[in-house]
């Protein structure tokens, strides 16, 4: 049994322990609001971009000299796998959830005879995975040193992402990321951004009534890499406020569990107190009685 | 016929105009071309360069580099990677676009070189418009 001295210094760091956990949450409420911000006004641009990508892709999937990055490069042997987590941690499941997925999905196309190379965005995920995949890795993007995302960002990425897909090095890109919906569900996410895809159903409501300038073909292939770059962007954002909706409900929770634990050992601190005091009472009345 | 026409500049990270507009002159790929209300629908991807908005209030200059123009009778919708008011350009901010124009034209591809030395023409052509001096 512990005594009273050591529950009391027990119970002063569980009260520190709150207290960091209870300003990180709130920080990361502050962080949260200002990243569903960014995430709310990036979308119109990204929003615009789908729609007129997707009826200019409608139309132009069937020309002969279609972009490669609508077609893909002929083949599917290679996959690139980016895989987007946070810098920091004590955020909950987010960066495993996010891992989990891309471990999945490269078991799968494993068994399915595929190559995949693995480019990781953020410290977090790279360390996961280094022990089961680090062969497979072919770069990483550091976001540390970043204070707030910008579409520059993303457009060195998407950069970077092309290059290799020009250079021959991979067939498909995919990007894993977490979608934010609520403080508390985030969802992890596999999008496939080389080539690229399009919902069907947008393509239609586009319509095909534009005059082009220049020739359509030729804005598509303008408009594609950027379509890739605003597609990262759009994922980096959204994984800015999963990550930090994910700290707040795990800070939260940490709170609450720090406050059950203080007033758990408050109880016993005070039964001990008590029951060092009854036993001192029994002493001296049989003491005084033994006279 | 309507005399204003909705008109949305929209860049990556927000929305940086939106307001009721008589016309719209956007630096279009192959030229500058006037957006008034009822024009026919058309898209045109965008060369570096100042855009003009008319409003019943006056006009309104940004530069925008990077994106493509939506056009219809009733919008005429921009999206462009860069998009500020001239007023807040900065020296500055036209050397970077200048240097990034630049470094991309060296390591441009063979095929897309001309394209990339005519971004770097119309980066310059830019900058000297707004009043600056940029390092051509």
């Amino acid at each position: 049994m512990p005594s009273l001295k050591d529950l009391k210094t027990r119970i002063g760091s569980v009260k520190n322990t709150r207290k960091i956990t209870k300003a990180m949450q709130m920080v990361a409420a502050a962080k949260l609001r200002r990243a569903q911000e960014a995430a709310e006004n990036a979308r119109p641009y990204a929003e615009r971009m789908e729609k007129v990508m997707s009826g200019l892709a409608a139309s132009a999937t069937g020309a002969a000299n279609a972009p490669r990055l609508l077609i893909g490069s002929g083949s599917d042997k290679v996959h690139l796998l980016v895989v987007m987590t946070a810098e920091r941690g004590l955020c909950g499941g987010f960066n495993s959830s996010i891992v989990k997925l891309a471990r999945t999905r490269i078991n799968e196309l494993r068994a399915a005879g595929k190559t995949i190379k693995i480019l990781t965005v953020g410290k977090k995920g790279r360390e996961q995975l280094k022990r089961e995949f680090g062969d497979l890795f072919i770069g990483h993007v550091d976001l540390s040193e970043v204070k707030r995302l910008g579409y520059s960002n993303a457009q060195e990425i998407s950069r970077d992402i092309i290059g290799r897909f020009d250079a021959g090095e991979y067939d498909v890109a995919t990007i894993f990321y977490s979608r934010f919906q609520t403080v508390i569900s985030q969802i992890p996410t596999a999008q496939q951004i080389i080539p690229a895809v399009f919902d069907e159903s947008k393509a239609e409501e586009a319509g095909a009534l534009y005059d082009y300038e220049p020739t359509e073909g030729e804005i598509l292939a303008e408009l594609l890499p950027r379509g890739v770059a605003t597609q990262i962007f759009t994922a980096l954002l959204e994984n800015g406020a999963s990550e930090q909706g994910a700290r707040m409900s795990a800070m939260d929770s940490a709170t609450r569990n720090a406050g059950d634990m203080i007033n758990r050992l408050t109880i016993e601190y005070n039964r001990s107190r008590q029951a060092a005091i009854t036993k001192e009472l029994i002493e001296i009345i049989s003491g005084a009685e033994a006279l | 016929m309507a005399d204003t026409m909705q008109f949305d500049l929209v860049a990556p990270e927000r929305r940086v105009a939106s307001e009721q507009a008589t016309q719209v002159v956007i630096p279009g790929f192959e030229g500058d071309l006037t957006a008034m209300p009822d024009h026919a629908p058309l898209i045109t991807t965008l060369r570096p360069g100042v855009l003009e908005v008319f409003t019943a209030k006056g006009s309104q200059k940004y530069i925008v580099t990077g994106g493509f123009a939506e056009i219809t009778a009733d919008s005429a919708t921009v999206l462009a990677e860069r998009s500020h008011p001239v007023e807040e350009v900065t020296q500055a901010m036209i050397d970077e676009m200048v240097a990034e124009a630049r470094k991309a034209h060296e390591i441009a591809h063979p095929d897309v070189v001309d394209a990339s030395a005519k971004m770097l023409a119309d980066m310059v052509a830019m900058g000297t418009h707004v009043g600056f001096e940029p390092q051509g």
